[in-house]
């Protein structure tokens, strides 16, 4: 048995005037401790598929699985998400936002600020602990979010393109640490991006999709020999390359057939 | 180049136009009360009717010393300050409930509107019969004008959250009460501040409105009383204490927004 399995997902989104079909029949598994991409072009309902997999609302059929156990009904299943901006909570101070989870779970408040500083020195920040946001740059702020999400121990981390607001230099930073952090703590990761080569250089598999309505179109597996590399290295191998081509002409052929 | 030099002048300029700004804010306050005092002697105004500075000043010394603008003055201020208070917090639970249950606000919706479309003041008369004329009925006639208005403003204040800050709540599995503690209501303290700001002004007209009606203490029973007996001195004293008093209240209120925004 996998550690997530879905199985027979469709969403359907229904407005007073319109029923639009998000996702049809989506079928895949993710082993623990995989990192995994869900890439495709817009409106291939990936982001409606995570905020599934986050338990966030219930698929209008089918079911998701953690370790057996339904993320919708199982409140209690820890789930970290991590969105495009960091939405850190502007009136609380870092040590305040890294430690929101473990206060909403009633804990020990002196344990969760040795979790909160502990955290804060893995995702590589000075002690900032007694700062306000507004204080901090984009990329500070992007790893105080990452440090908030993985004080609560999830099982499973959903990055919904947490590195596509920020720039260049701390995109890179940033998914290097991401990519170390979860192999060090043996984490499932799931990540939607645009970025082919971000999923290359961080995935070991690549979930396809395609639009109108979101089917899983294709799966790719990552060559060992990239997967073992950090995303920055990753990005100068050859055989990076060859998969950013193939990625490129399957996503460019799935968006000739829409507009056809 | 001395850029801590520039950094004085500069200083020295905002320094500069600061007190030509106080400078003009005192003359007009200077001149607008001589210029009444010189109407008035020259009988360019009917003195019966718009009374003179020195005649006020005159009147207003008097009723210090005979403690009756302390009793009168002292009833008014804890009517409007309850009045207010009690406004803006009812207000903000109403507000509260409203975002707890969707249906419910959809229900009420209309009735929101026509209540606070329809002249509260105009409820004066049949709160004087429900709850005596006193005290009470003065101080629900403050709170009552805000209330509405209050409940509006910040439940509007409540729905525009940024959803994402739910959806980060929500994926640590935050009840509906964890959500509203911990996102809404922070996120809705500058909104319910200046709700507080224009609650000061409603305040006031509310418990004046009710001690025209009661007519037994206050500023407005003052008022009141100086127009039956044709006695504008009395009624242009109130109003200039009613005057300072809303002031210093909306300059506390100030400080306490000053207050709260620096600690965020």
């Amino acid at each position: 048995m996998s550690f997530l399995t879905v199985s027979k997902v469709h969403h359907t989104y229904f407005s007073s005037k319109t029923a639009t079909e998000a996702l049809q029949d989506i079928n895949l598994t993710i082993e623990k401790g995989e990192f995994v991409s869900f890439i495709g072009p817009s409106g291939c309902g990936k982001t409606t598929l995570l905020s599934i997999l986050a338990g966030l609302f219930q698929p209008t059929a089918g079911e998701v699985l953690i370790e057996e156990q339904d993320v919708f009904t199982n409140a209690d299943l820890s789930i970290g998400y991590m969105l495009q901006q960091d939405y850190l909570f502007p009136w609380k101070n870092i040590e305040e936002n890294v430690t929101l989870g473990l206060k909403l779970l009633n804990k020990n408040q002196e344990e969760s600020s040795k979790v909160a500083s502990n955290l804060l020195k893995d995702v590589g920040l000075p002690p900032v602990e007694k700062k306000y946001p507004r204080e901090l740059s984009g990329g500070m702020r992007q790893r105080v979010a990452l440090a908030r999400t993985l004080a609560v121990d999830p099982k499973i981390l959903l990055l919904d393109e947490p590195f596509s607001a920020l720039d260049y230099q701390s995109k890179l930073k940033l998914e290097d640490l991401v990519h170390k952090l979860m192999k060090e703590y043996g984490k499932t990761a799931v990540l939607v991006t645009h970025d082919i080569g971000e999923a290359i250089a961080m995935s070991d598999r690549i979930f396809l999709f395609s639009a109108r309505p979101g089917r899983l179109h294709q799966t790719f597996v990552v060559p060992e020999e990239v997967r073992r590399l950090t995303p920055f290295e990753a990005r100068a191998n050859p055989s990076y390359s060859s998969l950013f081509q193939t990625i490129w002409k399957e996503l460019e052929s799935l968006e000739h057939q829409q507009t056809s | 180049m001395n850029i801590n030099k520039l950094h004085e002048e500069f200083k020295a300029n905002l320094r500069k136009e600061q007190r030509w700004v106080r400078f003009y804010q005192l003359l007009i306050l200077v001149s607008f009360f001589v210029l009444w005092e010189v109407a008035s002697a020259l009988r360019w105004i009917d003195q019966l009717i718009f009374s003179s500075p020195s005649k006020i000043i005159q009147l207003f010394v008097e009723k210090i010393a005979d403690y009756s603008l302390f009793y009168h003055s002292s009833y008014t201020l804890f009517e409007t300050v309850l009045g207010f208070l009690l406004g803006t917090l009812v207000g903000t639970i109403l507000a509260a409930i409203l975002w707890w249950s969707p249906f419910l606000s959809k229900v009420l919706d209309p009735y929101l509107v026509v209540l606070n479309s329809m002249p509260k003041v105009a409820l004066g008369p049949i709160l004087i019969v429900a709850l005596g004329p006193g005290m009470s009925s003065i101080i629900t006639m403050g709170a009552l004008i805000s209330v509405i208005i209050s409940t509006i403003v910040i439940y509007t204040a409540f729905r525009t959250v940024d959803s994402n800050y739910l959806k980060v709540l929500q994926t640590f599995n935050a009840s509906r009460f964890q959500m509203f503690k911990e996102a809404i209501l922070p996120a809705s303290f500058p909104t319910i501040i200046s709700t507080l700001k224009v609650n000061v002004g409603l305040a006031w007209v509310g418990v004046i409105v009710g001690e025209f009606l009661v007519s037994s203490q206050g500023l407005g029973y003052l008022i009141i009383y100086g127009f039956q007996v044709f006695n504008f001195n009395l009624v242009l004293m109130s109003l200039l204490v009613i005057a300072i008093f809303a002031t210093i209240m909306y300059q506390l209120v100030e400080l306490l927004e000053k207050k709260l925004i620096k600690s965020e």
